[in-house]
């Protein structure tokens, strides 16, 4: 195995890993944030332990999500040498400003927000909370200002053989920064309210904390509503921008092989002769155009306007964003039916099925946004700056391969026991549950104020 | 060579100092917990850091995207270079930052697995990033390219190790100096004898490293010699370090901590002087990466210049509010 195909492995796994916990912690944060507002209004004891314990699941959730996110940073330097090199001027002020303005911010008042509950007044424990949500957010925006300028580079010019800054404004606010961010912030919030749905549902179903898991499950069922409703817009309009700025990828993941108008919407197909055509089994005709242009005599770019080797690897983009879409359609759905129940038939809502359907459904946001991520990186492939520079001229010279095996071995496996350990932690958390954190706190000493 | 990049070059050198003086001490107090002769100890060391740590390696994160973005062939160079050595320094990292979570909530038992784990994982980091820059004084062999062609194996040379137990025994000192500093009792007198017996090895490797810097690498005199009155700067950390343990042995806490920060900034401080404006000397000296000739472009260092000018004064506000709010003694019976 070659070190560039390990490297690409080790970052795939990698990342993949972190953004597990990554849209999981921004999601939660703000549905945090909400119980906190309720604590601050109403003084509330029960809501003050409800959010105690959704803190508790937020900080194990954090760690992994931070220890996996420093990867990264150090990932750029090892395994992407020349990368980094190259376009380091314009990549790295994201990467730094995601820093001072986010890390400290979230990683600080989490501190507060975590360890504060009788040292601090409650108003200091919102804002704290507050300042948790917004970090989170903040730095989901800067790093998708690095990533989006590797799918739509702007504001650089080439001098001395490799892209400067030119303009930083362009640079940030580049053709695909905020279609990319409003996505991926929906995403979040599906992850974290259908997480925390799956988890007030289990309460019901073991009949346990009764009061604040419906209290939990409508925050939210709310969430969840408005977050999938929202995706199929940001969806569209993320997809919009990709047939604008990045037609090859949209070429891949539609399907389209041939550049045409009238082009259709493949909803279910299956990509044959050695992916040269797509079988379409249920499609639009027109449908493509008119969503690229609401015209179904768009012109929409199909593949066969770029040089084979310019194709990125159709299967692995083609069929994870068709699953992701389909993921998408059914927590809207599902969403739906749980705010049909809520509104003409509540009795129904609290039913063993819905209630299992939620718990059953918490993989599912997370799967749908891997899927996504899987679409947007390998849909850029062969390039890692889309039209600046490829993927295998990004690797690092001095790193033998099997140094990169040996350090991919080392983080599947580290990653393995902390996925482990982090599921050990949720489940003691969900037996203690919310009510019970009262009486263990009036019994053990706190630190002294 | 513009005042930009060399503003940059002390910005940097400024983070690093505050990772150290900041993180150096929950670092510290981890290793410290490897030495913990019950629960109860290991419980107050958790405690003490607690509020902290997560805020403090952040300032990490920050020194390494800012070499980043500020001197990209210096970034690539050393952390592909030092392949396995900054892997290994990554495993004490996330090993360390996970188990200090876990063992928040933890049984007894399971508090003292993970925070044998976060000692460990303490250790390893401190020690190779002590390696790294052992090395980068050293000198590495660069090509005309930037990339390292030397072995990971070289890199283990005695000057390198010797200035990562030198970083182990600093960090130790100064995890050892907040616990007397900051601690009740039992706990605080167990420290302040741990911090004199680590300090007088620091004393010992600093100055050791130094003599051996000057000795064997005439590359790293060359701003001694053309100004002379730089010496003091060295002679001047060996001061402060000393003085961190005449504090100590007359039980001003206080003293003896923030001699450990002066010390560790006056430390780093030297290294920089000694560097400046080199970055990481190759052995070919032509081949040498400096400040002039890593830099990123004029426009990327003024924007990120923006963003810290904004951005740090408000980070050290909150930072202090929460160091306050959470100030206090730590005793046996701190929880976390």
């Amino acid at each position: 195995m070659s070190a560039e195909l390990l490297a690409r492995w080790q970052f795939a796994v990698t990342i993949g890993y972190h953004f597990i916990f990554a849209p999981l912690t921004i999601g939660l944060s703000w549905l945090i944030f909400g119980l906190m507002t309720r604590y601050w209004r109403t003084g509330d004891a029960g809501t003050r332990n409800l959010a105690r314990f959704w803190v508790n699941l937020f900080a194990v959730s954090f760690a992994v999500g931070v220890a996996t996110g420093m990867v990264m940073e150090f990932q750029f330097g090892t395994n992407w040498a020349r990368y980094a090199r190259y376009v380091g001027d314009i990549f790295g002020p994201p990467l730094a400003a995601e820093v001072i303005f986010t890390f400290f911010l979230e990683s600080t008042f989490l501190a507060v927000l975590l360890l504060g509950w009788n040292r601090v007044s409650p108003k200091a424990q919102w804002f704290a909370s507050l300042m948790v949500a917004t970090g989170a957010t903040l730095s989901a925006f800067w790093i998708l200002v690095a990533n989006s300028w590797m799918q739509t580079p702007a504001g650089y010019a080439m001098a001395g053989g490799h892209p400067v800054l030119t303009d930083f404004a362009a640079a940030v606010f580049n053709h695909s920064t905020l279609e990319r961010f409003l996505h991926t912030m929906v995403a979040a919030l599906q992850v974290g309210s259908f997480f925390m749905l799956g988890i007030s549902a289990w309460f019901l179903l073991k009949n346990r904390h009764l009061a604040a898991s419906r209290r939990t499950l409508r925050l939210a069922l709310i969430v969840a509503l408005g977050a999938s409703l929202m995706s199929l817009l940001s969806g569209h309009i993320h997809a919009v921008q990709v047939a604008n700025t990045q037609p090859a990828k949209l070429a891949a993941f539609e399907g389209l092989f041939v550049t045409q108008r009238h082009a259709p919407l493949v909803l279910f197909g299956i990509l044959e002769n050695n992916e040269q055509e797509v079988h379409a089994i249920i499609s639009l005709p027109g449908g493509l155009s008119f969503l690229k242009s609401f015209r179904t005599d768009a012109l929409v770019t199909g593949l066969d306007s770029f040089p084979r080797d310019e194709w990125p690897p159709l299967a692995l983009t083609f069929y994870p964003f068709h699953l992701m879409v389909l993921i998408g359609l059914y927590l809207i759905a599902f969403a739906l039916l749980g705010a049909g129940l809520a509104i003409w038939r509540p009795q129904l809502l609290t039913n063993r099925w819905y209630l299992l359907g939620a718990l059953f459904t918490i993989p599912l946001p997370f799967l749908a946004t891997e899927l996504g991520w899987i679409t947007a990186e390998v849909g850029r492939q062969p390039w890692i700056v889309y039209g600046v520079m490829r993927t295998s001229d990004a690797t690092s010279l001095s790193v033998a391969p099997g140094h990169v095996l040996f350090s991919l071995i080392v983080f599947g496996l580290l990653y393995a026991a902390f996925t482990v350990v982090w599921a050990l932690v949720v489940r003691r958390e969900l037996r203690k549950g919310p009510e019970e954190i009262e009486a263990e706190t009036a019994t053990a000493p706190e630190s002294a104020s | 060579m513009t005042a930009l990049q060399i503003t940059w070059f002390w910005l940097i050198g400024f983070f690093v100092i505050g990772y150290t003086v900041l993180a150096g001490f929950d670092l510290g107090l981890s290793m410290l917990a490897l030495t913990a002769r019950d629960g109860r100890e290991r419980k107050a060391t958790l405690a003490g850091l607690g509020p902290f740590w997560d805020g403090n390696e952040v300032w990490l994160i920050g020194a390494g995207a800012l070499l980043f973005a500020v001197f990209p062939p210096v970034y690539a160079a050393l952390f592909s270079g030092f392949y396995v050595l900054f892997m290994l320094a990554l495993l004490g990292l996330i090993v360390r930052a996970v188990s200090i979570e876990f063992a928040r909530t933890a049984s007894p038992a399971g508090l003292t697995a993970w925070m044998v784990m976060a000692g460990l994982g303490a250790v390893l980091s401190t020690f190779l990033f002590g390696v790294v820059v052992g090395n980068v004084l050293r000198g590495i062999p660069l090509d005309a390219r930037g990339v390292f062609i030397g072995t990971q194996w070289e890199l283990l040379n005695p000057f390198a190790l010797l200035v990562g137990v030198l970083n182990l025994a600093m960090i130790a000192t100064h995890g050892a100096l907040y616990l007397a500093w900051k601690g009740e009792g039992r706990l605080a007198a167990k420290a302040r004898a741990t911090a004199q017996g680590v300090w007088s090895l620091y004393l010992a490797l600093a100055a050791v490293v130094m003599v051996m810097a000057a000795v064997f690498y005439p590359h790293l005199t060359r701003n001694y010699r053309m100004a002379p009155a730089l010496w003091l700067v060295p002679l001047f950390t060996l001061g402060v370090i000393f003085a961190i343990g005449a504090f100590n042995l007359h039980r001003r806490g206080a003293a003896a901590f923030f001699s450990s920060v002066l010390a560790i900034a006056a430390l780093l401080g030297t290294l920089a002087l000694t560097l400046f404006p080199t970055l990481v000397p190759a052995l070919n000296p032509a081949l040498t990466l400096t400040v002039r000739n890593s830099s990123s472009s004029h426009l990327s260092l003024l924007a990120m210049l923006i963003i810290t000018l904004i951005g740090m004064p408000i980070v050290i506000g909150y930072t202090a509010w929460v160091y306050r709010a959470f100030g206090g003694k730590i005793s046996e019976e701190s929880g976390y």
